[in-house]
């Protein structure tokens, strides 16, 4: 029955990779139902338990149900939900072809590596910023990864795909456009999917075992759990089929043993084994039980003194790393501290408007703008992991990840790019689909309300100043008009400005055709503040009862 | 590449468009030459102007009293509606084209045989929403014709506007330029920067680079491209009009229902005659008066011949 077990996990982790992997493409119209994506994020490990913490509310109880999860049958989580994880079993499985060596063999745990790491970005939690958690995080990753790498290419594909049809006066397929695309903010996930490339091609889930610290803490929680993978000493022939199929490295057939700490019960083992001697077993003994006298116990009955060995090294030596990693990481974090307010210093001196030239003055945000629902940079700084599934989901795709943007702090978080696109009024998909706290839900009605932004009008670069032309595009796509039109000179019109009920969403910036630099613009607000409504009144109805020529 | 790729193609499709005239049998001939009698009586009009009914019914009127669509599409021809599709907004708020008003053209140019019509805009809002929620993507499927997108450059091929005076080259959408009869359907509508725009206007949403307009004299501009691209037929849906905060507008405060519709060959006349609809003088829309003055047109209405046709 048991041994059944990898085809429920192969199906059901197809599902979410797939699932997620058309999230993060966010192709239009092959985007999955909310509910779908929702779900799956919400048991992110990660971005749940940030905004389980920011909101302090049994909403974002995802990470609990993992955790719980865990404590039962282990980490099962890295190969059921961990969309990276999933991935790097693909990678694995395609890379198999090119690998010299077609199986796996047992490797011993790094420990210090892997308990370090996980201390440091703790750690560094403290600091109060999530850089490092950023960096790690295998979810936001893999979604750095598809949105960044993948998604331009399967839409430049689709793209040409389009045209192709199109010219056959198919029209069902359309090219979709890519908006922008900065390498800077792609040098990341490129050099983390070459290294997750390099090992699970190698060597399985070596990533998880040893960088990643959602694996890392699993790795303790799944120490305790009640059912753990273990080898019935009895049935066991020796034959080393499960050790050969473990992805994780962490079956040691000689000493007939499975770390559970590394298992990520992808459940290849219970298959392989023609013994049935692999499985699931309760191991409340070892809950109960000493843990220095627990080892031993099952010594005894193995006869087996090298296994006791490693056991008490291992235990001994993490504890004095930890200790030495405490004092070496202080340091840095005191370093990664200062960094950060030396940047946010930076960002606050900018200047808006210095001279020029050629008599037109260069336009320079205080502020990025950070997306409607994310109440302030600070907060939106503190609870982003940059995972960019808003900048997949974006229809407009105004959302872009940023590279030094937000400083350090705020390493490739999404930002609103005016250059390219701006953010449709009626719009509140990024609020939506966000799974940490960074982007609140909000109502078409009350995202209409926020401020995350406001318009900036520099007459000196207007065409209709300079020039003294016809042109209003500003205003043309104000969907608030804080941008309208006032009478100037003759039939001409020029931009007149009411922040009040500026929304910021940058279409006047975006339209705006003054060259070298634009004449309207967008400034954050750090904080986010409130958009007035200015109602109209109705306009007055149509008198003439007869052609008016 | 692009344009000799296009070249070929439009080649092509002459080809295949002369092919199918030679095999039209006589009968059809006949039966069109007997209408174009018809309509060289009915129509030596040079404005239709509907008044008090639905934007489908007023249609009707105005296409029939020119003897019916089959005056502008002929049998097997390739046809290209382009309404105003440029904001994300409902049909009620009158950013949009009528879709109603879209639906019975499409109706009509399928009835008079046209091989295939095919509907776009290059939209100001994101395209996929604009197509939507003005309830035209829906129009069109339903009445039978194709709704083609316009966002993206690669449609677009360079085109010389040889009396142009500021504008002297653009870049056109490729459906429009293999079109053989194409049908601008604007609305009318207060714009703050053109103050209104009607026909000519509408014509921004066929050529890429807009912010050229917009950047070195856009009424200049867009009278320019009026000497140059002139629609076989303009529809003017003034069923319900934009006043103020135009051409997006904010909400249906800013709209009032007036039930007209202006139908002329002469985009110069139609913008004219829609311009004194919304209580201004022609001459007062700079573009309008640019344009008649180079010769794209007429906006002396009163010297026009209006065929004026009320629905009570």
């Amino acid at each position: 029955m048991l041994q059944r077990l990898k085809y429920a996990r192969i199906f059901i982790s197809g599902c979410v990779l797939i699932i997620v992997i058309l999230a993060f493409l966010g192709m239009p119209g092959f985007i999955p139902n909310r509910f779908f994506v929702n779900f799956l994020t919400f048991l992110q490990f990660i971005p749940s338990s940030l905004k389980f913490f920011s909101v302090l509310s049994f909403a974002a109880f995802g990470f609990i149900i993992v955790f719980i999860l865990s404590l039962l049958f282990g980490r099962i989580y890295c190969s059921l939900i961990c969309p990276l994880g999933i991935f790097q079993d693909v990678l694995s499985r395609i890379g198999k072809r090119f690998r010299k060596r077609k199986i796996f063999r047992y490797s011993k745990p790094h420990n210090y590596l892997r308990y370090g790491i996980l201390l440091i970005t703790v750690l560094s939690l403290f600091t109060g910023s999530i850089f490092l958690l950023n960096l790690l995080d295998p979810y936001s990753n893999f979604g750095k990864i598809w949105s960044g790498l993948f998604r331009p290419v399967v839409i430049s594909g689709n793209d040409i795909l389009a045209h192709i049809t199109e010219k056959a006066g198919i029209y069902w397929l359309y090219p979709v456009g890519l908006k922008a695309l900065f390498w800077q903010s792609l040098i990341f996930p490129f050099l983390f999917f070459i290294t997750v490339l390099i090992m699970s091609v190698g060597k399985g889930r070596l990533f998880c075992n040893t960088i990643c610290p959602v694996g890392s803490f699993l790795a303790l929680v799944s120490k305790t759990s009640i059912f753990k993978i273990k080898i019935s000493e009895n049935n066991c022939t020796h034959c080393g089929k499960c050790s050969v199929v473990c992805k994780a490295s962490c079956i040691d057939i000689k000493i007939k043993s499975v770390d559970f700490s590394r298992c990520v019960g992808c459940f290849n083992c219970i298959h392989s084994c023609p013994e049935s001697a692999i499985n699931y077993k309760i191991s409340f003994l070892k809950i109960s039980s000493n843990k220095n006298i627990e080892p031993a116990k099952e010594l005894s009955f193995k006869n087996n003194s090298g296994n006791e060995i490693i056991n008490k090294n291992d235990e001994s030596l993490i504890t004095e790393k930890i200790q030495v990693d405490r004092r070496n990481f202080l340091g840095r974090i005191l370093f990664f501290a200062a960094g950060s307010g030396f940047i946010y210093n930076k960002i606050s001196a900018a200047r808006i408007i210095p001279g020029n030239k050629s008599g037109k003055y260069n336009i320079k945000r205080n502020y990025p703008v950070t997306p409607p629902g994310s109440y302030s940079i600070e907060n939106f700084n503190k609870h982003c992991t940059a995972c960019h599934l808003c900048v997949s989901i974006c229809p407009t795709q105004v959302l872009q990840p940023s590279f030094l943007q937000y400083g350090i702090t705020g390493f490739l978080q999404p930002y609103m790019d005016f250059t390219h696109s701006f953010c449709n009024y009626e719009c509140t998909k990024c609020s939506e689909i966000c799974p940490t706290n960074s982007i609140i839900k909000l109502t078409v009605e009350k995202k209409k309300a926020v401020q995350p932004g406001k318009v900036i009008f520099v007459k000196k670069n207007c065409v209709v100043y300079a020039d003294e032309t016809a042109c209003g595009a500003c205003s043309e796509h104000c969907p608030t008009k804080a941008v309208h039109m006032m009478h100037y000179k003759g039939t001409l019109t020029i931009p007149e400005i009411n922040q009040s009920i500026c929304v910021g969403c940058g279409a006047c910036e975006y339209a705006c055709p003054a060259k070298p630099f634009k004449a309207i613009f967008v400034d954050g607000n750090p904080m986010h503040l409130t958009a007035f409504s200015s109602k109209d009144k109705k306009v007055k109805a149509s008198t003439i009862e007869d052609f008016p020529f | 590449m692009k344009r000799r790729e296009f070249l070929t193609k439009s080649i092509g499709a002459g080809i295949a468009a002369g092919a199918g005239l030679a095999m039209v049998n006589f009968d059809n001939i006949g039966a069109s030459e007997k209408l174009s009698y018809i309509n060289s009586n009915l129509g030596e009009y040079d404005l239709t102007a509907v008044m008090g009914g639905e934007p489908a019914e007023m249609f009707d009127k105005a296409i029939a009293a020119l003897g019916g669509m089959g005056r502008y599409v002929k049998k097997n021809q390739k046809v290209v509606v382009k309404p105003n599709i440029g904001w994300d907004a409902s049909p009620e708020r009158a950013a949009n084209t009528n879709p109603f008003l879209v639906k019975r053209i499409i109706e009509h140019c399928i009835q008079a045989g046209a091989k295939e019509v095919v509907v776009f805009d290059y939209t100001c809002d994101n395209w996929q929403l604009c197509y939507s929620n003005s309830g035209i993507e829906k129009a069109v499927k339903d009445a039978g014709g194709k709704i083609a997108p316009g966002n993206s450059e690669s449609y677009y091929h360079p085109v010389v506007v040889p009396k142009g005076k500021v504008l002297k080259e653009a870049k056109e959408h490729e459906l429009i330029l293999g079109a053989d009869v194409f049908i601008n359907v604007p609305i009318l509508k207060n714009h703050e920067g053109a103050t209104l725009t009607i026909s000519m206007k509408n014509l921004m949403g066929i050529v890429w680079d807009r912010r050229f307009w917009h950047r070195n004299d856009l009424q200049q501009c867009i009278a320019d491209f009026a000497t140059y691209r002139k629609p076989t037929l303009n529809v003017v849906d003034a069923y319900r009009v934009m006043k103020q905060n135009g051409p997006k507008g904010k909400t249906v405060n800013d709209v009032t229902t007036m039930k007209y519709l202006i139908m002329s060959e002469d985009m110069v006349a139609a913008d004219a005659a829609a311009a004194k609809l919304f209580g201004m003088d022609p001459k007062s829309v700079d573009h309008i008066r640019i344009a008649a003055e180079m010769g794209a047109g007429r906006m002396d209405l009163d010297k026009l011949k209006i065929n004026r046709i009320k629905i009570s």
